[in-house]
């Protein structure tokens, strides 16, 4: 029972998007059609993953003044084992994605769930925590892509739904994802507090 | 949760040391053990997309020889013993980083096809010039032209060439590398040489002028050598 509540947990109450409002800068820079979005949710996802399980396991062999470091290690080795085996045998997509890989280290989300959830928690839980706050992510990054890519360019997954002519670039662009993300936050507070 | 407490490592400097030092080991040993493993695969990837590339930009050849003229990397294609065209690799830095592509030339010195190796670019924008440059529509298309006959240039530069809706520099930046493609296919076939005319850096042109400056200083004291003899 309490596994399914830690995956929710992630995914509706604290989602980090729309909730915590954490790891904004690669929700507003990847977001520009909702393939990158996703790529960038499931890439940051099995990151969120690997680090919550590690972290959770060496918690208590990490003397506390030194556990931010010690965090940030694990968790850029796994960024650099996932985007050496991608490039390896993925190339199609780390070619979209390679510029944003490496930016998963510096994402306050998997540190946050690290120093909030995992260094107090074990394996297993953290492991479902990163789980649902990973998919929470990829869902609020493919949303946001997409609307933007729709209003953008008439397009859906790259599957043309209005012409192209009739987009609003402003949309693929900064400001666009500024505007988008600021409307949808407001949309699911307005729906959490109904 | 007391009991967890207990069990922590203490703060002191010899455990702060040793548990870092050996964390990072950990992750060393880890990320040499992959790269050792995906360092094969990465090569045989890369060298795939190579050969499709040349395969696309090309038509009609069965043998390659590479050759390096200006710095950039020329397969210059021949069926049989007659030279059908070549694809040329050539790089120029655009808006978010270095733009690599292939661009494949007949043997009259027409574009055939490019394709895009390498770019950062804005995803959205910039990135469009993977198929924007070989649509037809208005002036967007650069397949079937010839960088010595028409210019190459976006149309805000004088040119004859649409640049991409928002992606200006990205545009420039890769027209100067198709201009700077031809040069090397150019230098090879014996065809005059083309402006060109830089995208978000300058350091290019200014290259190309520093060359341009060495080859004239080349020629006197080529002069003065077979006066001295």
């Amino acid at each position: 029972m309490k596994s399914l509540k830690v995956i929710l947990n992630g995914l509706v109450t604290e989602n980090p998007t729309f909730v915590l409002l954490l790891g904004m800068c690669p929700t507003l820079g990847t977001t520009s059609s909702a393939i990158n979005g996703m790529s960038m949710g499931l890439a940051t996802t099995f990151v969120l993953i690997c680090s919550n399980v590690v972290i959770s396991l060496i918690k208590n062999l990490v003397p506390d003044k030194v556990r931010i470091p010690a965090y940030v290690v694990v968790i850029a080795a796994f960024v650099s084992v996932l985007q050496m085996c991608m490039e390896a045998y993925v190339p199609a997509i780390y070619e979209t994605l390679g510029l944003f890989i490496p930016l998963i280290v510096v994402n306050c989300i998997v540190l946050g769930r690290a120093e909030a959830f995992a260094a107090k928690n074990n394996a297993w839980y953290s492991a479902l925590d990163g789980v649902g706050i990973g998919l929470g992510f990829t869902f609020a990054l493919t949303l946001l892509g997409a609307i933007r890519e729709l209003l953008g360019t008439g397009k859906v997954f790259s599957m043309t739904v209005f012409s192209e002519n009739y987009g609003a670039l402003v949309f693929v662009l900064a400001p666009g994802a500024f505007i988008a993300l600021g409307y949808l936050i407001a949309i699911v507070n307005k729906i959490r507090k109904a | 949760m007391k009991g967890d407490k207990n069990m922590k490592l203490e703060s002191n400097f010899k455990n702060m040391v040793l548990v870092l030092t050996i964390i990072s080991l950990i992750a060393a040993g880890v990320l040499g053990a992959v790269y050792t493993v995906t360092e094969e695969p990465i090569a045989i990837a890369k060298a795939e997309k190579q050969q499709a590339a040349i395969q696309q930009v090309l038509n009609g050849f069965d043998r390659l020889e590479d050759e390096t003229v200006n710095g950039l990397l020329v397969h210059k294609a021949y069926q049989g013993d007659a030279f059908v065209g070549a694809a040329v690799e050539s790089e120029t830095n655009g808006f978010g980083g270095k733009i690599k592509i292939m661009v494949g030339f007949d043997k009259e010195g027409n574009i055939i096809d490019y394709a895009i190796l390498q770019q950062a670019e804005t995803p959205g924008l910039g990135t469009k010039m993977v198929d924007w440059f070989k649509t037809d529509k208005n002036n967007q298309n650069i397949k079937g032209k010839n960088p010595e006959k028409n210019k190459l240039t976006v149309t805000k530069d004088g040119g004859e060439v649409d640049a991409i809706t928002a992606a200006t520099i990205s545009s420039r930046a890769f027209l100067a590398a198709v201009n700077l493609a031809y040069n090397a296919y150019a230098a090879n076939s014996g065809a005059p040489a083309v402006n060109v005319v830089s995208g978000a850096t300058q350091h290019i042109a200014t290259d190309s002028v520093a060359s341009a400056v060495a080859d004239t200083v080349q020629v006197p004291t080529d002069s003065i050598n077979a006066l001295n003899e």
